[in-house]
């Protein structure tokens, strides 16, 4: 193909791109003499650029919407007509150029029909004429000078021309002028070329590092390092080349969301925050159609139409935000919309339609896990596939796409306030910093990207410590749960508690690989992973050391599945719990520290134990294998933590007695340790039953004991009372308060009186997940929070007949006279400081009891 | 009709006293594997990765592909390099032997009563003096589906 011609269709197409997110940049902004200008510029130079090469059926479809962009310099009104018309007719010229590009000549055909329609606009008088009257701007026709030998020499030299019409448009002509002068286009195989030798010399450089390493006194040293280090300056280098803004990936989301809202017939704005951050234009490349994908689901399930908007209370134009920011060696994608969120309850329903879990297990997940579902495989809850989003691209397509270059992303939905994704990738694929790992006897590769920090585990300070089975790493305070890679690659035992740990985040994961040694870091170049080996999550590429052996790259994300359920409650959100809200003394739980059946320690809510005993060990009665005492002339059941312990058959048996409405029952333990006072921070959930999770208590990993467990097992089987406790223990407690510090606090709290809890962060979050369907009995709300407070909560539960019969507890820090006065006007049931534990549930009790009563 | 002077070369091999061909046009080399790092989790057909020249290629344990125990004289393995699909893949096999150039008209469909998994991989025998060569077939051998994996 004739270069010139190649050149301007490279150059055409760029511009296009450009024309297209200024277009609905103009109409938003039609006033905006700046943008009009720019678009007028563009399109002049199609224009002026086809005259030249000899295009006619470009030029005068070029010459027409310039015609009509100019009318719109001169003052004309912007109609939404105009600018749908002025779009067709770029889509027109794009079809001709894609002609071009095919047959080195223009396609036959005409376009008379826009150009008619251009023209009507242009100059209204005059009837529609087939063919393009004289410019209403003759100083234009003037052809470009034939001086132009280069067509991305025109953008210049042909503003002159216009530039004396508008002084404003000066200050832009210098800009392109520079970049001209400044800039060369390079084709990108030469990159790319570039770049593959670069990382053949990093390995080579790495070979020789390897063999000077061993041979110490060697007169290589010195000029190696200078070669090591001229090495990393070239790769440096070579990397920004192909640095590119991420707004070359945002370009066509405009004109597509555009689109999107004329066809949906809903008002969305598409903001773009951070367009200049930069990225290795080949993870530019691969992020282009998930992102896409993304910002039309958004614009297709997320915001509503603006009639329900208006019935949600909420602006009729809704809002698509993209930004995008540097976080360590990541870039940081964000798509955040204002809609009306993940209709979490469908979700559920269609996970247990598709076998994905039980009813039961869907009910239990939190509505972060069940939001990620949508990743899944054949999952599409859409109800109707629409043109917009339904193509046979599922998210679970977006998903792979991201993770297949490194990248990770995440969810966030609010029902009623929108969803936001998150996409986390790395800044370039082919050479990162790794840590040369030993487990088993084989090496591995842990791109450092990942790993926060290294800590060797000892005797001492930082020792692996189990719970139960599962091992964990107290670190500054916290529980890290800790996974073998000799384990999770099943090349080894990884019941030694020697080596290091490397501290790894993945999402908001963190957890610790243990390892048996540790060597070193080294730049490593990534090589793609075997098709035959791809399917292998563990490990997301190979690459060679400098001693030329292929070693595996370890993939974080793989190895965190291994973590299983741990997760979600490892990654509460820490940030909230260790900032601010800390130090008071209010914040303190007093808990029972004791030993049962393990040497583990275990503890207890001190606020439900109400006596401990010492009783003689011949007074306990065992009958049909459950043990009793006479105490206080009641015969109280006893319990024991596990049922593998046995009874201890004389001295004296300390029981911790729980009194519950004249009833009582006694847990038997080996020894009570302590009553501690300290914030109870449950770091690791538990599936075990009887145990809620595991909290750092007084310097040691701690079980803290699900009392809820134990209750039935004295009451419901031995009494046979039918009444209070399976009743109560059905009972579902909705705790609403948009601190998260409180939740997990208050949660297990209430869960351990026996009841189950289901947490919101906001009112409009229960308020959604109530109308979903959740069974829920009380409410349990904090009054101080931002949108919509708890007496509007109240309110709101009151007007819906539906709910008006729930029971509402307010939760506040301060409690006033005129607080009080204004929740029984609103509907609260009770009201609650704040820090009274033990007032919530005797309040909770109250309500139960009540309605238990009213049933 | 046939054309009696076609002929291709194979590279020969032996795998547990069995000789086999590959068609040479395939055969990109034939080198003694140094230090094959084994994978995790992978298949068990999958001795590994290797370094040839900086190229990584996935090696393929050929005596557990054709379902033959494994060695026991601990003799080192030789390879052949194949490409297939823009990977490079090495065949480990007990030892390589001459270039033979054959007639095709000579080449045989496999004897029915051909062991399932050799005549899975085979694309026909020739009978050479007092053995049998069995040919194999580059992309059956690298179909690993179906076959257990380790996930």
């Amino acid at each position: 193909m004739d270069d010139l011609l190649q050149e301007f269709l490279t150059e055409t197409n760029e511009s296009l791109e450009r024309v297209d997110a200024e277009l609905v940049r103009f109409e938003q902004e039609p006033n905006n003499g700046e943008i009009l200008g720019n678009i007028f510029r563009l399109v002049h130079t199609i224009k002026g650029t086809c005259g030249f090469l000899g295009l006619p059926r470009l030029e005068t479809l070029a010459h027409a919407a310039e015609s009509l962009m100019g009318k719109f310099r001169d003052g004309m009104p912007v109609t939404t007509e105009a600018v749908t018309l002025i779009l067709s007719t770029i889509d027109r010229i794009k079809a001709i150029l894609e002609g071009l590009e095919a047959h080195e000549s223009e396609p036959a055909g005409d376009d008379v029909d826009l150009i008619g329609q251009l023209n009507h606009l242009t100059l209204p008088h005059l009837p529609q004429a087939a063919k393009p009257p004289p410019s209403a701007r003759a100083e234009l026709k003037a052809p470009p000078e034939p001086a132009h030998d280069k067509p991305a020499a025109d953008n210049p030299s042909t503003d002159k021309n216009a530039a004396d019409k508008s002084a404003a448009e000066r200050p832009d002509d210098e800009r392109g002028e520079r970049f001209a002068n400044h800039s060369i286009r390079v084709h990108v195989e030469t990159l790319d070329h570039l770049m593959t030798t670069v990382s053949e010399l990093v390995l080579t450089r790495n070979q020789l590092l390897e063999i000077v390493r061993r041979n110490e006194d060697s007169d290589f040293k010195v000029p190696l390092q200078r070669l090591s280090n001229v090495t990393a300056e070239l790769q440096e280098g070579v990397m920004k080349t192909r640095m590119q803004p991420i707004g070359n990936a945002w370009q066509k989301l405009p004109r597509i969301v555009r689109d999107l809202s004329a066809e949906l017939g809903r008002h969305i704005d598409l903001e773009m925050h951070g367009a200049e951050t930069e990225l290795d234009r080949q993870v530019l490349e691969l992020v282009k159609d998930p992102l896409t994908h993304l910002v039309r689901n958004s614009a297709d399930h997320g915001i509503e139409s603006a009639a329900e908007r208006a019935a949600a209370g909420k602006a009729q134009k809704g809002t698509i935000r993209l930004s995008a920011w540097h976080q360590g060696g990541h870039i940081i994608i964000e798509i955040a919309d204002d809609g009306r969120g993940l209709d979490m309850a469908r979700i559920r329903a269609k996970a247990v339609e598709l076998g994905l879990a039980s009813e039961a297990e869907m009910a239990a997940r939190s509505d972060g896990e069940v939001g990620n579902l949508i990743f899944t495989p054949g999952f599409s809850t859409a109800a109707k596939i629409t043109s917009i989003s339904g193509r046979g691209v599922g998210m679970d397509v977006v998903r792979a796409n991201i993770e297949q270059i490194g990248g990770t992303v995440d969810l966030k939905s609010m029902p009623g306030v929108g969803t936001t994704f998150t996409i986390k990738i790395p800044l370039t694929l082919a050479i990162v910093s790794a840590l040369i790992v030993e487990a088993g006897g084989e090496r591995f590769a842990i791109p450092q990207l990942s790993v926060l920090e290294l800590v060797r585990a000892s005797s001492g300070e930082h020792r692996i410590e189990r719970i139960k089975d599962t091992p964990v790493l107290r670190l500054r305070n916290k529980l890290l749960p800790l996974i073998q890679l000799k384990e999770v690659l099943r090349i080894g035992d990884g019941d030694s508690d020697k080596g290091f740990v490397v501290v790894t985040q993945v999402g908001s994961q963190i957890f610790g690989v243990v390892v048996d040694g540790v060597f070193h870091t080294e730049e490593i170049v990534i090589k793609p992973m075997s098709s035959k080996l791809r399917h292998i999550s563990a490990f997301s590429g190979t690459t060679i050391l400098g001693d030329g052996t292929v070693i595996m790259i370890v993939d974080p994300n793989g190895i965190a599945q291994a973590l299983g359920r741990i997760a979600p409650v490892a990654q509460a959100d820490r940030s909230e719990l260790d900032d601010g809200e800390d130090g008071g003394d209010e914040d303190l739980t007093p808990l029972l520290v004791f030993r049962a059946g393990s040497q583990q320690p275990k503890a207890v809510l001190l606020s439900l134990v109400a006596r401990l005993e010492e009783i003689d060990c011949r007074r306990i009665e065992v009958s049909d294998g459950h043990c009793l005492v006479q105490y206080r002339d009641q015969l109280m059941p006893l319990l024991r933590i596990d049922a593998q312990s046995g009874v201890k058959q004389d001295g004296a048996q300390p029981i911790l007695v729980f009194a519950d409405r004249g009833r009582c029952m006694g847990l038997m333990v080996d020894e009570i340790v302590d009553i501690v006072e300290q914030r109870l921070d449950i770091e690791v959930a538990s599936e075990r039953p009887g145990v809620l999770g595991y909290a750092v208590v007084k310097g040691s990993a701690t079980e803290i004991i699900d009392i809820g467990h134990f209750l039935p097992q004295a009451y419901a089987d031995w009494f046979r009372r039918r009444d209070a406790r399976p009743a109560l223990l059905a009972r579902r407690i909705m705790l609403v308060d948009d601190s998260a510090f409180f939740r997990d606090m208050l949660a297990p709290l209430i869960k351990a009186a026996g009841y189950q809890v289901i947490t919101a962060a906001s009112a409009a979050e229960a308020l959604a997940a109530i109308k979903s369907g959740s069974r829920i009995d009380i409410v349990v709300t904090d009054i101080e929070m931002p949108d919509m407070d708890g007496f509007e909560l109240a309110a709101a539960l009151r007007d819906n007949p539906a709910t008006a019969a729930i029971p509402v507890i307010a939760l506040s820090a301060m409690v006033s006279v005129d607080a009080i006065e204004r929740g029984r006007r609103v509907g609260f049931h009770d009201f609650v400081a704040k820090f009274d534990r033990t007032g919530l549930i005797a309040a909770i009790k109250e309500q139960t009891d009540d309605l238990h009563q009213a049933a | 009709m046939h054309d009696d002077t076609a002929a291709t070369e194979f590279v020969t091999f032996t795998i547990a006293g069995q000789a086999f061909g590959l068609p040479i046009g395939r055969v990109q080399d034939v080198f003694k594997p140094a230090r094959i790092t084994r994978v995790p989790l992978a298949g068990a057909e999958i001795a590994g990765v290797l370094n040839l020249r900086g190229r990584i290629m996935t090696a393929i344990d050929m005596r557990h592909r054709l379902d033959v125990k494994k060695r026991e004289d601990g003799a080192a393995p030789m390879a052949i390099g194949i490409e297939a699909k823009g990977e490079s893949f090495g065949l480990l096999v007990d030892a390589v032997g001459e270039v033979l150039k054959l007639a095709d008209f000579h080449r045989e469909p496999n004897p029915i009563n051909l062991d399932g998994r050799l005549a899975a991989l085979s694309a026909g025998v020739y009978r050479l003096d007092g053995a049998l060569l069995v040919v194999l077939d580059v992309d059956r051998i690298l179909d690993l589906r179906g076959e257990p994996m380790a996930a």
